[in-house]
């Protein structure tokens, strides 16, 4: 079985809500949609107060080179475009529709045939996933359209399908392939056209067993579509890792996945092109995981982008009385909230409540030197040194320790005996060895 | 006894070849300095705390011999007596300048405060704000995690358990300017320290509209201008919803600590306000 | 509702503890003892438990009175320390020289860098080498084996098998001859032999080994390649000439070897921390064991070995680094 070759933790997986079918979320009855939700520059607003919506309708078109379209996930009225409190607790713009009904533009297919032939041309492609405004479905979420069009004079050879879902909790993924295959393999085709490649990898670990036979069946008539069964080991869904694991290649310290010749992107992200080429349809909803021990119905919801986090909660049964942390995505990589009327965003992958017993760090002691660290770090670097560099802000020692290369995994911090919080530290260090790095240029 | 005569002969050459190696070694490499470097690192505090804006004593004293006069250049640990010490080392004149001290603007203490959740990551103020927001709905105010402490090298603040606020100790501050860099919020300001310390200041950063900023601290400024209009001198301005006292001009009259209606502005060392009345009275 | 918890991610930890390290090693040294109670009785379990009393004792004094930090004596590491110390005395030492290894061990070797954590040398075995050092005539009187018994320093003396060895060597006897006289390689196995008293029974301690590697408390670097190292050069040796060296068997089994390699070398504040590192730092263990061993005064240098290579942890961790992904482009 294949697997990334350095470093690596098994977490408990703890996926309560594995082989849950996917429910539709109730519509909210205010949606604020962020207008910052893709990484790079925020969209800009192209609505007024008081204008018309209808789901899809475009509300933001996007600010940058490295920037995404945004729709209207309901229909009704802009009531204001203010700036709201984001996950992060700073103010952040946001554009705030009061819904009425649900009616879609007429522009979007919403049966659910499959529709297999691909008609558009490699460039009517990209250009309908530049206006359905997709990103990067796994949490990073790098608009797609950039990521599609690689710099020039390289040349992409393979494309790899992320569907390792590695972050403990999370079953959005697996369900989505349970139910939506078909999709998502003609969702691969598209993009394979889009990137002119001929050989596609999905990469998908073994404690989903289910979803490899059924996608192994479906790409038997599929030629160049391989499915790669993968050893369970976190970060594996981490890009660098899933190109080491599946065709044994390394992205040099660095540069860019296309150096070796490998475009990855998210198995939710195949289907969300399969919808926004052959259907039409901009990302204004995707699949949520709404987990963790203590929730009554631990669940995958399909919800609309702009939904408040506490209505999903809700749905599922309602905040437990002894939560003591909600985390946004896993609890590897997530970010904790602290405050719920946050609304969904493109990046929501999960959301996981967790009971203030376990939500608790330990006591941090002095570091034993074990070793640990270096050994789990999937990197290769090494994070107690890390750590200890930037207590002493030594950003030259660091950045010759290749601070830059930790990808925040968080495999450090998740082993170490003394409970020392490596990775708060290695993540400050980044900040301020890359802003040394880009003040130099 | 022909042992004893061989080992200290040996030993004795050994010791006069490595002299005279050593000696034209020195001369070689020799590096002229200018000798009244030493003399002006000598009158320095040694503190080696950056806060003249040199890496360190050393770098400064050089400074100081290079500079054609000595204005703008001030080791403000030890002040106005020891940049006299180092004119007469130089035969300069001497540039007296105010004598500053750090000041915390923020009085979000956890009683004026509330706390909306808890942080529970590492103990740093730079890894908390890069993180999030803070543990209030202040986003602008002190995180008390201490990043300001840990810079002091003159055991000149402390972060104070109960208000969970840095704590300046006047004797001990020497303006030397660590703690204003280590702040991720831009809280700690040097400012003029004042006659007698007396100082009055804005004890707020937050820039948010009036009412979220008084929601989220009882003591915030929340921009009102009614001090900017008090103001004889006018040393105040409000930008942003909130308002700065120019040390440069405020003239310590307090009439804008009486008018401020949530208690921002704060008035320091001055006697208690209710005698000099009566004494004016009287 | 709550106040909400926040902090950066990760959100879990994997329960991993000082102190259950710590406890896997203590519980991986428990056949050691039970062997070594077994063999020297009553001695052993004074001179233990003395050795243990006195490296706490010394930790939380220091701690409380000298540096004034909290107490960390729950997270075993000094009990680990005075029961490592404890394995390296020969067990009819008298109680006080006991105690003034633990204090040398704690105070100097741990407690004056800085408590755990920071320590450059092994604190059981700067214990260990103060006393060698001090008490010469008492640290190499070993206590010989005999079914449980009840004397202490009152015990019938002989010296171990590299002493006899050693000495033997020196007189000019062959390596054969020598043989001869020394317990059976069975013996050696089991423990019936003179020696400290942790190092005596080889399979109490391989066993306490595989406990190590199976609970992932150590890595196999640094005890296969000080073995191994041990096993090519003292072979290297021993086919140039059998008759004056002994052979790589006799050199591995004996002395403190197994403890050195898979207890002392393993310590995770003072050997290095890549695994290459490790690989590097076990092999001159073993070369420098052996090189002390036959040409040096003492019969044994596994304590020497280590901590001279201690010394040289921050080197090692600072030019030999783990391997990083992508530094080796594959295409």
């Amino acid at each position: 079985m294949k697997t990334f070759k350095i470093g690596g933790i098994h977490p408990a997986e703890n996926k309560f809500s594995a082989h849950q079918k996917i429910q539709t979320a109730p519509l909210p009855k205010q949606a604020v949609v962020m207008l910052g939700q893709n990484l790079g520059a925020p969209a800009v607003a192209v609505v007024e107060k008081g204008a018309e919506v209808k789901v899809g309708t475009l509300i933001a078109k996007a600010g940058g080179f490295v920037s995404a379209n945004v729709h209207s996930p309901v229909s009704g009225k802009v009531a204001k475009i203010d700036e709201v409190v984001d996950a992060s607790g700073y103010k952040r713009p946001a554009i705030i529709i009061d819904v009425e009904g649900d009616e879609w533009e007429s522009r979007i297919d919403r049966s659910e045939d499959l529709v297999k032939d691909i008609s558009a041309s490699k460039e009517d492609i990209l250009a309908k996933i530049a206006d359905a405004g997709l990103v990067g479905l796994g949490g990073a979420t790098f608009p797609t359209h950039i990521k599609l069009s690689p710099p020039p004079g390289k040349k992409a050879e393979v494309l790899i399908i992320n569907a390792v879902e590695c972050e403990p909790y999370l079953t959005s993924d697996h369900q989505l392939m349970l139910e939506k295959s078909g999709e998502i393999l003609v969702g691969i085709r598209i993009l394979m056209k889009a990137i002119g490649v001929t050989r596609a990898i999905v990469g998908i670990e073994n404690n989903k067993p289910d979803a490899i036979a059924l996608m192994q069946k479906l790409a038997q008539n599929e030629l160049g579509i391989e499915i790669c069964p993968l050893k369970v080991q976190y970060p594996q869904g981490g890009e660098k890792q899933l190109i080491d694991a599946t065709i044994g290649r390394q992205v040099p310290s660095g540069a860019l996945p296309i150096e070796v010749g490998a475009v990855v992107q998210n198995v939710g992200t195949a289907f969300a092109v399969y919808e926004a080429v052959q259907k039409n349809k901009p990302l204004i909803e995707r699949i949520i995981t709404i987990t963790g021990k203590s929730i009554e119905k631990p669940s995958n919801l399909l919800a609309r982008i702009g939904t408040p986090l506490s209505e999903l909660i809700d749905f599922c049964g309602g905040l437990p009385e002894d939560t003591g942390k909600v985390i946004g995505g896993g609890p590897m990589m997530g970010k904790a909230l602290l405050n719920l009327e946050v609304p969904m965003t493109k990046g929501s992958s999960g959301l996981l409540i967790m009971p203030s017993l376990e939500a608790e760090r330990e006591k941090m002691r002095n570091c034993i030197r074990c070793a640990k660290c270096v050994n789990v770090c999937c990197m290769g670097v090494e994070p107690y040194l890390l750590m200890s560099l930037v207590e002493n802000e030594m950003w030259t020692e660091a950045e010759a320790a290749h601070i830059m290369d930790c990808v925040e995994c968080g495999s450090c911090s998740f082993t170490c005996p003394a409970a020392r919080p490596l990775l708060d530290y290695v993540r400050l260090g980044k900040n301020k060895v890359g802003a040394i790095i880009r003040s130099r240029k | 006894m022909s042992d004893i005569l061989i080992t200290v002969l040996t030993l004795g050459l050994l010791g006069a070849v490595s002299a005279v190696v050593l000696y034209f070694v020195a001369q070689k490499f020799k590096v002229y300095e200018d000798p009244r470097i030493d003399d002006v690192e000598a009158v320095l505090p040694a503190a080696n705390c950056g806060g003249c804006g040199f890496a360190g004593c050393r770098n400064f004293a050089e400074a100081c011999v290079k500079a054609e006069t000595l204005d703008g250049l001030l080791c403000p640990v030890g002040g106005n007596a020891v940049m006299t010490q180092v004119a007469a080392a130089l035969g300069q004149e001497a540039v007296a300048s105010d004598p500053k001290i750090a000041v915390v603007r923020c009085n979000g203490s956890c009683a004026n405060r509330a706390h909306t959740n808890t942080y529970d990551g590492a103990q740093s103020c730079a890894i908390a704000v890069s993180l999030y927001s803070g543990e209030t709905g202040c986003s602008f105010g002190c995180y008390g995690l201490g990043d300001c402490e840990l810079s002091c090298q003159f055991d000149a603040l402390y972060i104070d358990e109960k208000t969970k606020l840095p704590v300046i100790d006047e004797d001990k501050c020497t303006s030397c300017g660590a703690c204003v860099k280590a702040c991720p919020k831009m809280i700690i300001e040097l400012r003029k320290k004042g006659p007698k310390s007396r100082r009055i200041y804005v004890s707020c950063a937050n820039k948010d509209k009036g009412g979220v900023a008084k929601k989220a601290c009882s003591v915030a400024c929340i921009g009102c201008s009614k001090c900017q209009k008090v103001c004889a001198f006018e040393a105040i301005s409000v930008e942003n919803n909130l308002a700065y006292i120019d040390d440069t001009k405020c003239r310590l009259c307090r009439k804008c600590v009486a008018e401020c209606p949530t208690a921002a502005i704060v008035e320091l060392n001055f006697p208690p306000r209710k005698e000099k009345v009566e004494a004016l009275a009287d | 509702m709550n106040k909400l918890i926040v902090s950066p991610s990760p959100h879990v930890h994997g329960g991993d503890s000082v102190k259950k390290n710590m406890c896997g090693v203590i519980l991986a040294l428990a056949p050691a003892l039970l062997v070594s109670l077994y063999f020297f009785g009553l001695g052993a379990l004074i001179v233990t438990l003395v050795s243990i009393a006195s490296c706490v004792l010394f930790e939380a004094i220091i701690q409380k009175y000298l540096l004034k930090t909290e107490i960390s004596i729950k997270d075993g590491s000094a009990f680990l320390t005075g029961l490592l110390l404890a394995f390296n005395l020969p067990s009819n030492l008298p109680v006080w020289m006991v105690i003034v290894g633990a204090a040398v061990a704690i105070g100097i070797g741990k407690m004056t860098f800085g408590g755990l954590g920071n320590n450059l040398f092994n604190p059981a075995l700067v214990g260990r080498v103060f006393l060698l050092i001090s008490f010469p005539v008492q640290m190499t009187s070993w206590a010989l084996p005999a079914k449980l018994p009840m004397t202490y320093t009152d015990a019938v003396t002989g010296a171990t098998p590299l002493g006899i060895m050693k000495e033997g060597l020196m007189k000019g006897e062959t390596v054969s001859t020598i043989m001869s006289k020394l317990p059976s390689l069975q013996d050696m196995m089991l423990g019936n032999i003179g020696g400290s008293m942790g190092e005596i029974s080889a399979i109490a301690l391989i066993l306490g080994g595989i406990f190590l590697l199976w609970r992932k408390i150590i890595t196999w670097h640094i005890p296969v390649s000080m073995i191994a190292a041990i096993a090519i050069f003292a072979g290297i040796l021993h086919t140039v000439n059998p008759e004056h060296y002994a052979g790589p068997v006799f050199h591995i089994l004996t002395g403190g070897v197994l403890l050195g390699a898979i207890f002392m070398a393993t310590d995770y504040v003072t050997s290095p921390m890549s695994k290459k590192g490790m690989l590097i730092y076990g092999t001159l263990i073993g070369v420098l064991t052996v090189l002390i061993r036959v040409f040096g005064s003492y019969p044994e240098g596994v304590s020497f070995a280590i901590l001279i290579m201690n010394a040289f942890t921050p080197l090692i961790n600072k030019y030999v680094k783990p391997k990083r992904y992508g530094e080796v482009i594959k295409k």
